[in-house]
């Protein structure tokens, strides 16, 4: 089937505000081409668990898409047009199985050698939606703030390497009561701007006490959801005729409710940590990965004010099916491994940060837990110098978000 | 606006330079423009019925940042300082295929992109230059191996391309395979050997083509069941398995042609970046070890030609649509442009050239080297190597 058959009964599988979203820009579906149309389903058949930010670019996609003009739209998508797709896809339920479609998709496209061609028209696409509806301002510059190298007693290797060019590098830093004060002024901020899902904590480890009024993630929290994904990894794995792709079918059609969440729980925040745990790699086995992964989804998909990632130590490296299997209940740590991930971990929570609206007055704090060295990047510190002034986590801070 | 394309073409541009700036300085390596001698292999002097060619691929793909730009340079010593100096180094590899690991090695060996899906267990669709190779040269099977990886790789070593396929390529070691055999299914001591393809931890293919047998080891590779059990306990890693049993075989069986391809390096899929870095290294220092063995067997020592090359390399940290190190899936110019560095018999000596090639010119290269004809290989002979 192409889109210009679409019929509005085809999305009644849809979750509510989805498919009356769908129904209502129907003829505008219609004129799309099909190497385009499901990669804008699959955003919308989430709809209804999306975060605000989320929500409001979809509609603002589909409010311009609206708006376009027969030639305009003849521009924006002849290099779509011009894919060949397969007959096989064509017939693919692809209105109600859009994640599946995309994924296939990805593989036509690999296969045929039209990746390339695909990549510069998403590339263009992209840049003429920002030029006709550009991103919003944030309500208040963001600020990034991670924490690497919990447990870890010493160190003597050089830390923060990626981001040194970039900020002040502090070595005498007062580390009393560290995480409780960097937790306390995420919360103050939180309380200054009470945005939905616009200040978040990351926690690699247990997590510390920290105000309600940060979304919360936490890596041992979800311990009972990852030991039921991964029990049921394995279920599927003995599975005659099982293969990797089947595998992530499989992951992709799972609800929160699949793996015992709590279904009087935040349902945005559940559909999104299940994701985490489904979508990405590494993130149900390594605790490092998790906080990197929950970061950059945070930061791409909500698009937080604050984001506080605490990295915490991961378990030592074994054998892939072993470490799946989990049965090792109290698995031995890698604290410099964990670091070192953590390390690099945080430099891609700052790529991601800047990669978002009001860059240029956002800033970013990392910290090597429980120790003296810190990093401070923001809008008028010094880059790429070294301070040696003895300061408290909190005046770093201010001297962070308020440069 | 400027067009993707010029913009990957200035990327993979910016990335070759940076390598060639790179090791002429680190290394004092000279600019291959600038040679116009004669090819070295005319000069040589080794008879061609005992030329000998070993390929490495460069286990999963590394980066730049962490391999030959400066701040990578502290991951590969051994490369850097003990072998590029003696090596010709292409800056600029480029693969435009499919980039997942056996559907791309498969690319490598048979000089097409091949586009079969990467997770099937499937031959390549096109001759491979082992095929190639016995054909033309009517050799026997002893004298083309393949050791890999378990997952996926047991059916790299012959196509099901007519006049050529089954019984015609090479034989496959798959270290990983004869180590749980031999274990019998104890294999508790072993299991940091036993380590599975990270982005598909579930993979395990049906075993085909000429994989070759435990039964076979005390007759091929003069190895007994318990003294590779034995050894194994004090190796480290998959890689580290895969080269202890290459050095069985180069002693043993001394092929003339040797495919190598290593995979730690992929435990990158799993995010964690330390254990990256510590495959790169490990990487580095194998092929380091690989070297000086070929220096030191009489089989090899003067005649062979060791050629090490990643088969693509790892998405940006810039690239949006990617993770970075972790996975190899945007497509982009970092994970698509790599290196190769050519060593040993008939290869010019601390040079550097910048021209771009792709990695289906490994073939027809190797092809032009050894004396047969890649006839359905889609790419060209280097002829700075030839």
């Amino acid at each position: 089937m192409l889109p210009a058959n679409l019929k509005a009964e085809q999305f009644a599988g849809y979750p509510p505000e989805a498919r009356a979203l769908a129904v209502s820009n129907l003829e505008t579906f219609r004129k799309l081409p099909l190497s385009f149309l499901p990669n804008l389903l699959r955003e919308l058949i989430d709809y209804d668990y999306k975060f605000p930010a989320e929500r409001l670019a979809i509609s603002k996609e589909l409010s311009n898409l609206k708006s376009l003009s027969p030639e305009q739209m003849q521009a924006w998508f002849q290099p779509f047009s011009q894919i060949a797709i397969s007959s096989k896809l064509e017939n693919f339920n692809w209105v109600g199985e859009p994640v599946l479609f995309v994924e296939q998709l990805s593989a036509y496209l690999w296969s045929t050698h039209q990746l390339d061609a695909f990549r510069k028209a998403a590339l263009e696409y992209g840049d003429r939606l920002r030029t006709a509806v550009p991103p919003e301002p944030p309500a208040m510059p963001r600020l990034g703030i991670a924490i690497i190298g919990q447990g870890v007693e010493s160190y003597s290797k050089p830390l923060f390497r990626n981001l040194r060019e970039h900020g002040t590098y502090f070595e005498r830093v007062k580390p009393d009561d560290g995480v409780s004060l960097l937790l306390n002024a995420a919360a103050e901020r939180a309380k200054a701007h009470p945005v939905p899902y616009g200040h978040w904590y990351i926690e690699g480890g247990v997590e510390a006490a920290h105000s309600p009024l940060l979304t919360c993630v936490s890596y041992k929290a979800l311990e009972p959801v990852r030991d039921a994904l991964l029990r049921d990894m394995q279920a599927e794995i003995r599975h005659p005729g099982m293969g990797p792709e089947q595998l992530r079918t499989h992951l992709a059609q799972m609800s929160p409710a699949d793996l015992g969440m709590n279904k009087s729980g935040d349902v945005v925040l559940n559909y999104f940590q299940l994701k985490l745990l489904t979508e990405a790699s590494g993130t149900q086995i390594f605790a490092t990965t998790f906080v990197q992964w929950a970061a950059r989804e945070a930061l791409r998909r909500a698009q937080p004010l604050t984001l506080l990632a605490r990295f915490g130590p991961r378990q030592r490296q074994r054998p892939m099916n072993e470490m799946l299997s989990n049965k090792t209940e109290n698995p031995e740590l890698d604290l410099i491994g964990s670091l070192i991930d953590a390390d690099f971990g945080a430099y891609y929570n700052w790529i991601n940060q800047q990669r978002l609206p009001g860059s240029e007055q956002s800033s970013f704090l990392i910290w090597f837990e429980g120790h003296s060295q810190a990093l401070a990047i923001g809008p008028s510190l010094a880059r790429g110098t070294t301070s040696t002034s003895i300061a408290g986590l909190n005046e770093l801070l201010s001297w962070t978000v308020s440069s | 606006m400027m067009g993707e394309f010029t913009i990957r073409r200035e990327v993979a541009m910016h990335l070759s330079c940076s390598r060639r700036d790179f090791l002429r300085g680190a290394a004092g390596l000279a600019l291959g423009s600038a040679l116009m001698s004669a090819s070295p292999f005319v000069y040589a002097g080794t008879p061609a019925k005992k030329r000998k060619v070993i390929v490495v691929t460069f286990g999963g793909g590394a980066r730049d940042q962490e391999t030959f730009a400066p701040e990578g340079q502290e991951n590969i010593p051994h490369l850097l300082q003990e072998m590029a100096p003696q090596s010709s180094f292409f800056t600029q590899v480029v693969n435009r295929g499919i980039l997942g690991h056996y559907v791309a090695t498969a690319s490598l060996a048979t000089g097409v992109y091949e586009t079969f899906n990467n997770f099937a267990a499937v031959p390549p669709e096109h001759p491979t230059v082992f095929e190639y190779f016995r054909k033309d040269l009517r050799r026997p099977a002893s004298d083309a191996w393949v050791v890999a990886p378990s997952n996926g790789f047991n059916r790299i070593g012959e196509s099901d391309y007519r006049s050529f396929g089954p019984g015609t390529g090479a034989r496959v070691i798959l270290p990983k395979h004869l180590l749980t055999a031999a274990m019998s299914g104890a294999t508790s001591d072993y299991e940091h050997l036993l380590r599975d393809n990270y982005e598909t931890p579930l993979y395990a293919p049906q075993l085909g083509g000429s994989e070759f047998e435990l039964q076979q080891m005390e007759s091929i590779l003069k190895l007994s069941v318990d003294d590779f059990k034995s050894h194994a306990q004090t190796l480290s890693s998959p890689d580290e398995l895969s080269m202890y049993i290459v050095r069985q075989l180069m002693r043993q069986q001394a092929p003339s042609l040797l495919w190598i391809t290593m995979h730690d390096i992929d435990v990158a899929h799993s995010g964690a970046y330390s254990l990256y870095i510590e495959g790169i290294q490990r990487t580095d220092r194998l092929c380091a070890e690989l070297w000086k063995t070929i220096q030191s067997e009489p089989e090899y020592a003067g005649n062979t030609t060791l050629f090490i090359l990643p088969d693509f390399g790892r998405d940006s940290d810039q690239d949006a649509g990617g993770n970075g190190f972790q996975h190899h899936r945007t497509g982009d110019a970092a994970s698509r442009t790599t290196w190769m560095m050519v060593l040993g018999a008939g290869v010019r000596e601390g040079v550097v050239y910048d021209h771009p090639m792709q990695s289906t010119d490994l073939v027809p290269t190797i092809g032009a080297i050894m004396g047969f004809t890649p006839s359905v290989a889609q790419g060209r002979p280097i002829q700075d190597l030839l």
